[in-house]
């Protein structure tokens, strides 16, 4: 509960600052001013100003935007696309839907992500949307397995027989029964999903594949603070603050949910 | 279990076809032209035509697959169109650091969340369990490569105990190699450590509330008398099974690490070869890498199957 | 007096011991060669490494850029001046003991110039018609007409003499006549070379040399100020400088390269074909905030694309000086009064990423909205260079007197004056230094006038050496680090 709280707390910190930053923010973060760079924090400039005199608590605002849009979208396909997926493979269990559907499953988790991710922005260049579709493609699988997984034990149950017996069709008894009762499992597995997405955004962005400049992103401020930290540790140390807190209360807001959920989870289940 | 060994050896051989043709085809749209790569702004068409035969570039998609395919097959990843060494001599010397380094991390991994795993279960509760508990939270939520950075300007360039990048080669001595190994290995092993110790916790606290756990505890064992004879052995499946997957991740994961710290390991070379189109470079050691994770599913699939022979039936 | 004569035979003892220790040197460099043949790729690491200490040619670089006799002694030329005749060195061998002879050049110049050629630089030969060794010791070349250029031509990494027993394995031991003699790749980090006794000319007084590859800034900086290193050439982060110019240990040489660093306009891609638009642009950008920015005040602005160290520079600046008001008029005057948007395509380097980021702001500033997108190098070549697919990118050509870039119509910004081309080709074919240098000026004034690209500043070239070395060019002519003369004073 007190994970819960705490993990509420900082995610809903950096949402709001986000969401406030499409109204306001301290400076305009596409103004450069260069006579003004790395300046270290002060009262006008909490967190300092960058290697482009940009201000830094403007930038970390703009780019929790960035981060919370690319985390969520990425999910989301993950999502839309894996969850279907794994509804299908259980309602065939033993089938060649479901071999083809698991052992494609495997094929994508053989494959090392952040490679595939590099080659899909030099196909198409780099930007958020492709940064978007390199992190949700790997989401996929997961969702796949760990619907398979929850709707394997719920097709065993009682209560679906009966509905089998009722004539209901395998597709109606996945969406009628099967999904309500692994709803808890699934936004448990989103939480931690939308913290490895944020993660995954600044790794891909420190190697220079997400968003484009002038959109702020924390991975590229790390990156470009890399030869400047030693004269202004400031600009590398506000983001990467924002990003540890951000992934830390989306994982302490999952836990939570899961010590909350997991024994209804497991009372309906038995 | 022989019919069930052959059914899987038939979808791993697929796998491996589907894994070959999408590596290639995705590889091969990459656009970009090594040859224009190479020889930079002046370079006159003809020249770069005449690269570009000698590489044999201008071959059709379908005859630079087979073939690709069949040297494979053959053993023979082929020949870099950068460095013009054969692609297997280039992937030895990487793995010479990669395989090392991913051994070290796994190394400090285990040191690192193995205590702390049954620090923490033994102490269910406790304050000390949630300070360890916190600390892996906050272990995975680090950016790897930022607390590399850190470390960098704390340990290599201000304490100086560690080089700050590059690897000066094994015949340089141990101890210098290790100087550049370490950093990059903590880096590696942090998040790592953090979701091994959850692991190890939870498992520990599975094994520990079951029944013959609670037997052995009536019999007089002390908690940890029973976490160390009993517990320990069962939590280590689940332990396992991670730290399997986490020595293949280590291996082609340590991309960006190894480029934090200039190390000229797989990863590197891979990011390196995508930005020269170094295609055939790519295509190889892509494909070697799904192959080795592929395999060992395979394997890890085969050995299950043999222990537990209901999992036959269910695939 | 005792005391004293004690003293100095320690002194002397002390100096002997760092002499000998002191005769060898290691130099930082960021990109490692990807092979070891600069006759068969453009890649700069290789001449940095090879140039004038492994491999030579018939005329070299000397650090000032002017062209000096290398293997060749001397020359005569016709007349007409299409007939060259060099009389090459006597007594010259090769590192594997082979002697150098007019046979070696013959062969080096029809290997870069033949059909089959992969060399870079190709367009340095076109104009020869052929190739003759008359006598062990003397080549004459003929070219297809006279050629301003051509000794300068001839100084280029991509016109080193190799012989031809050496090919095979060139990518990977070059054997040349230099002052050094290349020993071992450790790849993925150094190579050494070692003094070549055997040498025709004044012997290097160093023992030998090791190149170490390091490409990241953070490892650069831990390097030089563990000492690990002796001299950073072309140090890649100019944010860090200071703090080596506050360390008494090091020296920081702040040098000229031959890169002028230009905004690219797509001139035949509308609104970039008219002149006004360019030309706004142009007095759109405040060039200090870029050299400030970017490159942390190290570089020099210029207002064409000519080298401000040239001889024959003309300060052109004033074309194009930072009026914002005055570029919002032009773009009235052209059509636009409330701007447009562009394409403004960044390669790596971070005078591209970071001097994009500020052009960007300071074109927004006059309404001009220029969409930023990073991209590597291959895919910079592919879409900007080769596919035209780009409004505005930002690239610093680092080829030496280079302006004749503009006399070709299919270049990547499509600047197409016949009278500029007419111009070039009149310089080709002109001998006549006074005259060139003429030429050269009216060239420069025709670009810059024209507003065909914007004109941001010289890359300047920042070594970071330890203070007791001497000898590193500070200026680059050439992408080499020529150690033929650097030494120890201790």
């Amino acid at each position: 509960m007190r994970n819960l709280v705490l993990g509420f707390a900082l995610t809903a910190l950096f949402v709001i600052g986000a969401l406030l930053s499409f109204l306001w923010t301290p400076y305009d973060h596409t103004v450069l001013e260069v006579s003004n760079k790395l300046r270290p924090p002060s009262l006008s400039h909490p967190f300092g100003t960058d290697q482009l005199g940009r201000d830094i608590l403007s930038m970390i605002m703009v780019g929790a935007r960035t981060s919370i849009a690319v985390a969520v979208v990425a999910v989301g396909i993950g999502m839309g696309l894996g969850v279907p997926l794994g509804l299908a493979a259980a309602a065939r269990r033993g089938g060649w839907v479901d071999e083809l559907i698991m052992r494609g499953n495997d094929l994508i988790f053989a494959f090392p992500s952040l490679l595939i991710a590099i080659l899909i922005t030099a196909v198409f260049g780099p930007s958020a949307v492709n940064a978007i579709i390199a992190i949700g493609i790997f989401n996929i699988p997961v969702f796949a397995r760990v619907t398979r997984g929850g709707a394997l034990s719920i097709w065993q149950q009682d209560f679906i027989l009966a509905a089998r017996v009722a004539g209901k069709r395998a597709t109606r008894i996945s969406v009628e029964h099967i999904l309500p009762n692994i709803a808890n499992l699934l936004i448990v597995q989103g939480t931690i999903q939308f913290s490895l997405g944020i993660l995954a955004e600044a790794a891909l962005s420190y190697v220079g594949l997400g968003a484009q400049p002038p959109v702020p992103s924390w991975g590229r401020m790390l990156a470009e603070s890399q030869t400047l930290f030693m004269i202004a540790p400031h600009i590398t140390l506000f983001p990467g603050f924002a990003i540890v807190l951000t992934v830390l209360g989306l994982n302490l807001a999952g836990d939570g949910l899961r010590d909350l959920l997991d024994p209804r989870i497991r009372r309906t289940a038995l | 279990m022989l019919r069930y060994a052959v059914t899987r050896t038939g979808s791993l051989l697929l796998s491996l076809a589907v894994a070959s043709l999408v590596i290639f085809a995705a590889i091969e749209v990459v656009p970009g032209d090594p040859a224009a790569f190479m020889l930079g702004l002046n370079a006159q068409a003809d020249t770069v035509a005449a690269l570009r035969d000698e590489l044999g570039l201008n071959a059709s998609l379908a005859e630079r697959y087979f073939s690709w395919i069949l040297g494979l097959l053959k053993g023979d990843l082929g020949t870099s169109y950068t460095y013009r060494s054969p692609v297997s001599e280039i992937v030895a010397e990487r793995l010479v650091i990669s395989l090392p380094l991913a051994g070290y991390a796994l190394l400090l991994t285990m040191l690192v969340a193995f205590p702390a795993g049954i620090f923490a279960a033994s102490r269910r509760g406790s304050a000390a369990d949630v300070l360890v508990m916190g600390g892996t939270q906050l272990g995975v939520a680090i950016p790897n490569f930022w607390f590399a950075m850190i470390m960098v300007v704390i340990f290599a360039i201000n304490l100086r105990w560690f080089s700050a990048g590059g690897f000066p080669g094994w015949d340089a001595g141990f101890l210098a190699a290790m100087k550049a190994l370490t950093l990059p290995a903590i880096a590696l092993a942090l998040p790592q450590a953090s979701i091994l110790a959850r692991v190890m916790r939870s498992a520990l606290l599975d094994t520990l509330s079951s029944d013959y756990i609670r037997t052995a505890r009536a019999k007089g064992l002390t908690k940890g008398q029973a976490l160390r004879r009993h517990a320990l052995r069962n939590a280590m499946i689940p332990v396992l099974t991670i730290l399997g997957l986490q020595f293949s991740f280590l291996l082609a994961g340590a991309i960006i690490i190894e480029n934090v710290f200039f190390l000229p390991g797989l990863g590197r070379l891979i990011f390196q070869a995508i930005s020269q189109r170094d295609l055939i470079v790519v295509e190889s050691v892509v494909m070697l890498l799904v192959f080795a994770v592929i395999l060992v599913n395979f394997l890890v699939d085969l050995a299950y199957a043999w222990v537990d022979p209901r999992l036959r039936l269910r695939t | 007096m005792k005391h004293l004569i004690m003293a100095t035979s320690v002194v002397a003892v002390l100096s002997s011991a760092n002499a000998v220790s002191a005769r060898d040197v290691t130099i930082g460099l960021q990109l490692e060669p990807p092979h070891l043949d600069p006759t068969s790729a453009a890649a700069g690491a290789i001449d940095q490494v090879l140039y004038s200490n492994v491999l030579e040619g018939l005329t070299r670089f000397s650090s000032d850029g002017s062209v000096v006799p290398g293997l060749a002694e001397s020359w005569e030329v016709s007349e007409d001046g299409v007939i060259y005749t060099f009389a090459l060195r006597d007594g010259v061998t090769f590192h594997d003991g082979t002697s150098f002879e007019a046979a070696d050049v013959v062969f080096s110049l029809d290997r870069a110039r033949g059909a089959d050629s992969t060399n870079a630089q190709k367009g340095l030969f076109a104009n020869i018609a052929g190739v003759q060794a008359t006598d062990s010791q003397t080549v004459v070349i003929t070219l297809d007409q006279p050629q301003g250029a051509f000794l300068f031509n001839l100084a280029w990494g991509d016109a080193v003499i190799v012989a031809p027993e050496s090919i095979d394995d060139i990518k990977s031991t070059p054997i040349g006549t230099g002052a050094f003699r290349f020993e071992d790749w450790k790849q993925g980090d150094s190579i050494r070379l070692t003094r070549n006794d055997d040498y025709w000319g004044t012997p290097a007084q160093l023992d030998g040399a090791t190149f170490k590859f390091i490409s990241d800034p953070t490892a650069a900086f831990a390097a030089m100020m563990a000492e690990d290193i002796d001299a950073f050439y072309s140090y890649p982060a100019p944010e860090n400088l200071a703090q080596f110019e506050a360390d008494p240990r090091f020296t920081v040489l702040a040098g000229n390269t031959e890169g002028e660093t230009i905004m690219a306009m797509n001139n035949k891609l509308p609104p970039f074909d008219n002149k006004l638009v360019r030309q706004a642009v142009s007095h759109a950008i405040d060039r200090a905030a870029i050299i400030d920015g970017a490159m942390f005040g190290y570089g020099t602005p210029i207002g064409s694309h000519f080298a401000p160290h040239n001889p024959a520079y003309v300060d052109l600046t004033g074309n194009s000086a930072y009026d914002p008001e005055k570029a919002k008029s032009l773009l009235t005057e052209a059509g636009y009064p409330n701007g447009f948007s562009t394409t403004l395509k960044l390669p790596p380097p971070s005078y591209a990423r970071r001097g994009g980021e500020i052009i960007a702001a300071q074109l927004r500033a006059v309404g001009i909205e220029a969409e930023i997108s990073n991209l590597e190098w291959a895919q910079w070549l592919e879409q900007a260079f080769k596919g035209y697919d780009f409004g505005l990118t930002i690239v610093s050509h680092t080829e030496p007197m280079d302006i004749g870039i503009y006399a070709r119509p299919g270049y990547y910004f499509q600047y197409d004056n016949i009278d500029f081309q007419k111009l070039m080709t009149e310089f080709e074919v002109e001998n006549d230094p006074d005259k060139r240098t003429a030429i050269l000026q009216e060239a420069q004034t025709i670009i810059s006038e024209d507003y065909v690209n914007a004109y941001l500043f010289q890359l300047a070239l920042t070594s970071v050496v330890n203070a007791k070395l001497q000898g590193i060019w500070a200026d680059a002519p050439t992408q080499a680090v020529d150690l033929t003369g650097v030494s120890w004073t201790d």
